[in-house]
Parts: C-alpha cells; structure tokens; sequence
C-alpha cells in the first residue's frame, strides 16, 4: 500500500510527464490551473492518466473545487 | 411545427408527451464505456409516478419549491417532471457551487425539498450553512452506499408510495422553475421562470432546431444551465427524442458518445468547442502530406458547396471520415453560454458541421437571437428567434447601443426583489446590459458590456460583487473589484477578466506580503472565478451617504487611466 507521500509524489510526475514541465518544477502545493495555465477540461484529461495509473475509477465529482497537487492526491489515496 | 398553444404549463405538456411516445427511448445514461440504463417514455412515467406519489404524501404541496442539486443523470430529469407534476417549483443549483453557496440559495430560494447526490449530500452535510437553510425540510439522496450515514436524508430510491399521485394543474402564468443567474456572495438573482416561459421558448427554438423521435440530444452542459433545461429535456421530451447523459465527461468518453449513440445535437460551452476544433487540427495537421491536399481540397469544395446553406448529405460524403468521428448523425453543435470566436464557428462550418451560436440569458428564458445558418454568419450571433422584439436602445453614432428586450419569454421577475426586478424589465422590455447593433441583414452582433460582470467560455456569470467577501479584511484602506471590459471597454466578448482596485493606507507600500495574500485569497476561490490583475488606485473611493461605494463613479474615474500600464499582474 502507498503512502499519502507516495502517491502525492507519483501525482506531481505524471502530471510533470503528461504536461511537459521540466523534472521538479511541480510542488504538492501549486494551484495546477494557475501554475500550469490549464483549464477545467485539460484537467480531466489528466485525471485519466491517473486512473489508469493507479488502478482506480476517480468520479468526477471527486475533483470538483480541487485545484492544487496535495488534495487531489489525497482524493486518490482515499480509493486506493 | 411543435404546437404547444393548448397547454398551461410545462408539467401537462410533458404528461401528454410521455403517453403519446411511450415505446420511444427518453433516457439513455452511460459511465465511461458501460450503458446503465436505457428507459422508454412509458419507463419514464412509470418511475416517476411513485416519487410524485410519495411527495403528495409527504404534504408537498403546487406552489411549494423543490431544489434539484445534481450532475446530469436521469434522476435528474425523473425528479424534475415528478415536482411538475404535483405543482411544485423547481429550483435547478448548479453542481459546482460551493457547499455555503448551496445552502445560502437554498434558503433564498425557500425550497422545502432537496434532492441531490450523495457524494455531493456528503459536502453539504458539515457545511455550517446549513444552519441557516431550516426551510429544507425533506433531503432525498440517490446512489447512497447501503451503510452510509445520510445524516437525516433519506433515499430517493426508496422514497416511493404505491398508487397514483393526483396531477395538478398550474397556470401558464405560474411560477415553474426558480434559477439563479448570480448572487451567491452577494445579491442573489433568483429569475422565477413561468410555465409560459418555457412553453413559448420551447416553440421558437424548436422552430429552426427540430426534434423528432429517433434524435439523440447529448446531454454535456450542466441541466440547471437554461440551455441544457430546454434542449436536453423539455425540448426533446415533447417531441418524443432521446437525451444521452454520461456520468463521467471526460474528453476521451464524449468523444466516443458521438458514434456510440449516433447523437444528432449536443450542446456546448465555447472553451469545449474550442478544445474540439484544437483535437481536430492536430489530427489534420498530422496528415501525411498527399493525404492534406486532398483533404485541404475537399473541404475548399466542402465550403463552396455550402456557402448559401448546409448541406449535410453532402458534407457526409465528401468528409466522410471527418463526420464518422461524430457518428455520422450530427445536425448541428448548439454552442452557448458565453460568446464564441468567429474562427472556431467557421472551422466547423467548413468542415459541413453546422455550430448554431447565438446569444441570450436566463432572464429572457434561454436564447434571444440563434443562427439560423440562412446563410451561416461567423461573424454575428443570429437574428431575433420567432416572438422575440429586440430594440437597440440610444444608440451612438456607430449604432452600438443596449441591447432590450421584449417576449413571452421573458422572466416573471427576481425572487424576492423588486426594486432589482424593476431595474431590470422596464415598461415591459429586459435591459440586458449587453451593447451590440443589428447589421443590414437584421443580425445582432454584440460589442461588449454596460454592466460590470464578465462570461466565461465555460458560460460562467461572474459578478464582481458575489466574490468581494473573499477579499474582505485585506489589509488595505479599501478595495473594489471590476470587470476589466466594463471600465476599459474593448468592444469584445473574449478573454474577459477581472481585476482588484485597492487604495492603500497613507504610506503603505503594495509589497510581497500584500500580493502573496491576495494570491492565497484568490486560489480561494473556484478557477473561473479568479482575479487576473490588480490596479494600484491613489484617491478615497466616492461614496454614497451611507458609505456604499459609488461603483459608476469609480468606474469613471478608472477609465481615464491607461488600462494597458496601470493593470498590475498578480
């Protein structure tokens, strides 16, 4: 079983990967809209790299109102 | 032409719709790749007849309000036509809302019933708004794990009485729905939409844009959006077509709804339909260099074929391949919400995919102009729908002026305000505080804004004043926060922003800490709603007697000032 750390660290480097950011640029506190400059829909498109990573089915709802590293990590965490 | 003139009110209309297209498919709902649920008219009626039933029981009494806080699914819909059915008001939230701007609409709103989803029950149960909404008596919850706790909610499965529930009548002038078009921080505008409303609105758009039995409507934007209310139920519903939900609106799951469910219309918020146009490009763009010229080539022959009027048998043919990805069936994209950018409408329509745009606001009961693709116009929003008198009112000498307007459709009023509700319909016409003029043609091209709020391309209303709380004890002399194009106008609908004013203290520098705390602030809020910059403004602001601030006269007094140097990034 992954720790919280874990899975927050494996979040920041596919996000790293899937938006092409230079290696440790992503903090688990960064707003990704703000930092990354995406919007709602580039966000869900990332949530599906997730769950294929992990393993697991991340409902929608599940990132309404999210928008830095650490809480969605803790929304995956809560479903592994 | 759909003839709704004997009806009085939307819950009749629907009641005769589902006995009159009982073995056709009303419902279809999908998670990710799995179909859920497929129901027929007659499936339609037959759940909700028990919850209409139930609620009779429970004293739901014509006249009361019920809240519908829910993501697209057929519950949603099941719920809706059981609250018209027993004479109940509906009051749509939009999902998103955070759980304290929930609570505080809801007590606005008065609804005694709230039927929403568990896991967003979850969030409003420790919300400390709830204290204050005691009017919401009744809380149904759908999908609840079997042993969750539904801290004094009950299941929506489970609430449903044997027999038949008693229809109830209302007039075409009563009140069907509540939405709200802003206010959940500060004024809220709760637009009470009558049942005439919706059955005139329902007509017009139905005139150019028909449904028939066999049409599949993909349901993307929010229900309680008044564009998804008409086109993705009410509209469909009383012309016996299908509405297709999916519970998960993933990129890559809609794009396979199209062909899955060979869907006929959809409706879309600008920022997907232009995230669409983005996928398509790149694959374009990709072509090996043969197979562009003859791709470039078709769509050249593709748009001199279609230059007066779509024709979609021949678009079909020509760019099959392009068509199939949509599944063959796509009449037209509805796009709405906020204003589109005349490249990405033309995109489409080079390509035989006819996108109607237009324009219009809850308050005037969804669309006011649309498309009417006779010929397809990029460059405007369409021309006045049947039954809608559109005036310009004083315009300047380039014809640009406020936009008003007159109909059937226009809402009753502001729930519970009618100092705001006389602002707004004066002698019977809707300032919409949108400016625009009509073309020699008759269509309506809009120009920017006389009222301080902005659109987002995800069709979001942002007003100024319902996220000021946010920023509230910030440690400046005092603040105010605009809209960028309502000072500065920039004759444009797009990119629209919102920015700080502060005055600070006497000798009070604007350093990190001050910034780094507006930042902290402004994440605070939901991302469509954030500041983009702030402006460093040197004189007390003008106020009233009673020491509200005098907005227009600050306003004016902003816009002598270079919006290009003196707006500070954040």
């Amino acid at each position: 079983m992954r720790t919280l750390e874990q899975t927050t660290q494996e979040v920041l480097e596919l996000a790293t990967k899937h938006f092409q950011v230079p290696l440790g640029s992503l903090t688990p506190t960064d707003d990704f809209f703000k930092k990354l400059g995406i919007d709602s829909l580039q966000t869900l498109e990332m949530l599906s790299r997730l769950e294929n990573h992990f393993g697991i089915e991340l409902p929608d709802y599940e990132v309404q109102g999210v928008s830095d590293f650490k809480t969605l990590a803790e929304r995956i965490q809560s479903r592994l | 032409m759909l003839d709704l003139s004997k009806y009085q009110s939307v819950g009749s209309a629907l009641r005769d719709a589902l006995d009159q297209f009982g073995s056709e498919v009303c419902l279809i709902e999908a998670d990710r790749e799995r179909e859920k649920e497929r129901l027929t008219y007659r499936d339609f009626k037959n759940r909700t007849h028990p919850l209409a039933r139930t609620l009779q029981d429970a004293g739901f009494a014509p006249g009361d309000r019920a809240s519908i806080i829910m993501t697209n699914q057929s519950k949603w819909l099941i719920s809706a036509y059981a609250i018209f059915f027993t004479g109940g008001v509906i009051v749509p939230l939009d999902y998103k809302l955070t759980p304290d701007e929930h609570w505080q609409l809801l007590k606005h709103s008065g609804a005694s019933v709230l039927v929403t989803e568990y896991p967003i029950w979850r969030q409003l149960c420790p919300s400390t708004g709830r204290v204050n909404a005691q009017n919401v008596r009744t809380v149904l919850v759908t999908e609840a794990p079997p042993n969750a706790d539904l801290a004094g909610a009950q299941r929506w499965e489970e609430f449903r009485a044997e027999g038949e529930p008693a229809f109830v009548p209302r007039k075409r002038s009563d009140t069907a729905s509540i939405v709200y078009s802003s206010g959940t921080g500060g004024r809220p505008k709760g637009c009470m939409m009558t049942h005439e409303n919706y059955l005139e609105q329902c007509v017009a758009l139905t005139s150019l844009y028909p449904f028939w039995p066999g049409v599949r409507y993909l349901s993307i934007l929010p229900t309680n959006h008044a564009i998804d209310f008409m086109v993705g139920f009410f509209g469909p519903f009383t012309c016996g077509a299908a509405i297709v939900h999916l519970r998960t609106l993933r990129p890559e799951y809609v794009r396979e709804a199209f062909p899955k469910y060979k869907i006929t219309y959809v409706s879309l918020v600008p920022l997907v339909l232009k995230n669409l146009q983005k996928g398509l490009q790149a694959r374009f763009d990709a072509l090996p260099p043969g197979k562009r010229r003859i791709f470039d080539a078709l769509v050249i022959i593709n748009k001199s074929l279609t230059k007066g009027r779509p024709r979609l048998g021949i678009s079909r043919l020509l760019l099959k391949q392009v068509h199939a990805a949509f599944g063959s069936e796509l009449r037209t994209i509805i796009v709405g919400g906020a204003f589109t950018e005349p490249q990405t409408l033309q995109f489409f329509y080079d390509l035989g995919i006819p996108v109607a745009n237009g324009y219009g606001l809850t308050e005037a009961g969804t669309a006011i102009t649309v498309n009417d693709l006779k010929p397809f116009r990029a460059d405007t929003v369409g021309k006045p729908l049947p039954g809608m008198e559109v005036r310009i009112l004083n315009p300047a000498s380039d014809g640009v002026g406020e936009v008003a307007v007159r109909s059937k459709t226009v809402m009753a009023g502001y729930l519970n305000d009618p100092e705001l509700t006389a602002e707004t319909i004066v002698d019977g016409w809707l300032m919409t505080g949108d400016l625009g003029k009509f073309d020699p043609a008759g269509h309506l091209q809009l120009s920017g804004r006389k009222k301080n709020m902005i659109v987002t391309e995800e069709g979001k209303n942002i007003y100024p004043e319902d996220i000021e709380s946010v920023f509230e004890g910030l440690l400046v002399k005092e603040f105010c926060i605009f809209a960028a194009n309502y000072i500065w106008p920039k004759r444009s609908m797009i990119g629209e922003q919102l920015v700080l004013v502060l005055h600070l203290e006497t000798g009070q520098q604007f350093g990190d800490e001050l910034r780094r705390e507006i930042n902290i602030r402004n994440q605070r809020l939901l991302n469509y709603k954030r500041l983009h910059g702030l402006v460093l403004f040197e004189a007390d602001f003008p106020r009233t007697a009673s020491l509200k601030i005098k907005r227009n006269v600050l306003a004016e007094h902003l816009a002598t000032l270079d919006s290009s140097s003196v707006i500070l990034p954040l």
